[in-house]
């Protein structure tokens, strides 16, 4: 009767290879990175500080340390739009002068936890013989009182560095060393639970069963597979440090009074808060914005370096 | 459960052993001299008196020992005393302030009901604004109500409280002039006027600490509401009838409780150590002044005991949660 048709391949089954290109991680990690909005907001407003502190003194006119003493305690003006301080240097350029040193305190106390807390976490979750006692030294650290103890030792060591490095760089070093060695507990922690887990999986036996050596398998093979908590411990770590030079500075055993950074000046604001209330104003709002838009970048980044919840 | 109680009490014991001689230790290498305010005039042999009178004189680890002899025998004992009218620690030499010329103990037993007044106040506070929020941005997720209030609980988290509290000092002291921005530990409550005052002055302070508080719990309870609110056994109790209020209420919030609780009680030595820059700010002179006067002071007995104490409180509420963290969830098993 009717002929039969020739059978034809299903469509669903019929192989027409990859439609899309291949994706490297990093552009899934940036793609899930754009979605949330708080955190692009957040990059966006810290790339904008960031340029107008470094970037800014070169372009403004007015020298953060220039005293012009017959142009003291001005309100915003055009020539100076945050106004003066009580020597008449211009606010602006303090700021940014300011802005400079808070940010670069965050960056390498934070860089200094973070390789702290990072070779204890590793060391601990790799090698057994050494996870009790240094978990045990994490723990005591958590159990010290911290900013007490900050607070101490700013005070008892600021002679001494500033003699062998000047008033500012031996500051510098000691508040960074100070503010690292109290906080790399956090990530530590985390390091060595994720190490803990990746230990037992199978291509870590892969490799020691091809005769990898210790040292290339840590930095081979365990280091990029942590390398997503530490980048969100590392931003959650500015933000932490920015805040604790400026609480320091805030409690006058920061940087040196003419030295300025966001803290020292809202610490300088407060004496003058009875005739000049909007002095207060600026440096607390960059400490806040700072350190706002790093915590949302931080959410933005755990939520993209997840692979459970990226591609949702 | 008794006997991981037991166990971590006991432990904690060379923990704290460890903080107060590396407290000590630190302080060893403080550079002031207590006698540095003595008059030119006064004659070396005298000043070396003094500096004996002080405890000065003898080797490092003698100091250490004689000071923990004072604090962990001495002192309870005087407390002792102190409550029950009697006499054991007649003579006995206590720790003593170089700045007060008088026991540590009395001058922290000064301090202590301001800052447990303003702390743990702004603690409460904190805690009854912060749970509510974290349960309804939890139910209502992603709303109007949670976006605000995850950016609320962001910014209160961000905003460091010596800039929220000199914000709130010029808007409502300084500009309104409703608020005292001093708070006047003198005052006393005997009447309605007197505590209407009182009110006022803690308004501020109390505010701006149950900021930070509020922030990190509402997160927090959010957090740990949602893990729940998917869960089968929600499902099952709304499968059964059981009225909305009394499945997120009840059973919902009852298993979400169980780490905002542990986080609670980790959070109450930590709101001593954030409570110092809030004291400094308000002018309130409880422990945090205290510690931050004695700093500056170089009075190291002072410093020591008062670091110390906040170190016991902190592993002591890390001991709390963890047995807390056993009690309140059965599959939690540590022996």
């Amino acid at each position: 009767m009717t002929d039969t048709p020739d059978p034809k391949p299903i469509a669903a089954l019929a192989d027409t290879g990859p439609t899309a290109p291949p994706r490297s991680q990093w552009r899934d990690v940036w793609d899930q990175f754009k979605t949330h909005r708080g955190a692009l907001a957040g990059s966006i407003v810290l790339f904008f500080i960031i340029a107008a502190v470094f970037i800014g003194p070169s372009l403004w006119p007015h020298d953060a340390s220039f005293i012009d003493i017959l142009a003291r305690n001005k309100g915003p003006s055009l020539g100076h739009p945050f106004g003066t301080d009580q020597l008449g240097r211009d606010m602006l350029a303090r700021m940014m002068a300011g802005g400079q040193t808070s940010i670069a305190v965050g960056l390498t106390a934070m860089l200094l936890a973070l390789g702290l807390g990072s070779l204890v976490g590793v060391l601990a979750g790799f090698f057994r013989r050494l996870d009790g006692p240094l978990m045990r030294l994490t723990d005591l650290f958590l159990s010290l009182p911290l900013l007490p103890l900050l607070l101490v030792m700013v005070l008892l060591f600021r002679e001494t560095l500033s003699g062998l490095f000047g008033p500012e760089t031996g500051i510098f070093i000691l508040i960074v060393v100070a503010i690292g060695v109290t906080s790399w507990m956090p990530t530590a922690r985390i390091v060595r639970g994720d190490v803990l887990a990746l230990k037992e999986r199978e291509f870590i036996l892969a490799a020691r069963s091809i005769g990898t050596t210790n040292y290339n398998l840590i930095t081979r093979h365990i280091l990029p597979n942590v390398a997503s908590p530490i980048m969100v411990s590392a931003t959650l770590g500015i933000a932490n440090a920015i805040i604790t030079e400026s609480a320091l500075s805030f409690l006058g055993l920061g940087f040196p009074p003419d030295f300025p950074t966001w803290g020292r000046l809202l610490n300088d604001a407060t004496q003058y808060l009875q005739d000049y209330p909007e002095r207060v104003f600026w440096p607390g709002l960059a400490i806040s914005l700072t350190v706002l838009s790093i915590n949302y970048m931080g959410d933005g980044l755990r939520d993209a370096l997840d692979p459970r919840i990226r591609g949702r | 459960m008794l006997t991981y109680t037991i166990r971590r009490l006991v432990l904690a014991i060379p923990t704290l052993l460890f903080i107060s001689l590396v407290i000590f230790l630190l302080l060893e290498l403080a550079p002031g001299d207590p006698m540095a305010q003595v008059p030119l005039t006064v004659p070396p042999d005298v000043k070396e008196k003094m500096r004996l009178a002080l405890g000065l004189g003898e080797p490092t680890h003698i100091r250490f020992v004689k000071w923990m002899w004072q604090f962990f025998v001495v002192e309870p004992m005087n407390f002792i005393d102190w409550a029950f009218g009697t006499a054991f620690s007649e003579g006995q030499q206590r720790v003593l302030s170089w700045q007060f010329r008088s026991p540590v103990m009395d001058v922290i037993a000064q301090r202590m009901p301001q800052t447990l007044w303003v702390v743990a106040m702004s603690y409460v506070v904190g805690i009854l604004i912060a749970l509510p929020i974290g349960i309804y941005s939890a139910y209502r997720q992603y709303s109007v109500f949670d976006q605000t209030g995850t950016f609320v609980t962001m910014v209160g988290y961000s905003v460091p409280p010596f800039f929220s509290g000199v914000l709130v000092i010029v808007i409502f002291s300084v500009q309104l002039g409703w608020l005292p921005s001093i708070y006047d530990t003198t005052l006393k409550v005997v009447d309605w006027q007197s505590f209407k005052l009182q009110l006022m002055q803690m308004v501020m302070p109390v505010m701006v600490l149950a900021l930070q508080t509020t922030a990190q719990i509402s997160r927090f309870m959010r957090a740990s509401m949602l893990d729940n609110l998917n869960q089968d056994y929600v499902r099952t109790a709304r499968a059964k009838g059981l009225s909305e209020w009394t499945v997120v209420m009840v059973h919902v919030l009852r298993n979400s409780m169980i780490p905002v609780v542990t986080v609670i009680a980790l959070g109450v030595p930590n709101i001593f150590g954030g409570a110092i820059i809030t004291e400094q700010i308000f002018k309130v002179n409880g422990l945090g002044q205290l510690l931050i006067t004695a700093i500056e002071a170089n009075d190291l007995p002072m410093v020591q005991t008062v670091t110390f104490i906040i170190a016991v409180l902190i592993v002591f509420f890390n001991i709390v949660a963890d047995v807390l963290y056993g009690v309140l969830d059965p599959r939690i098993r540590y022996d």
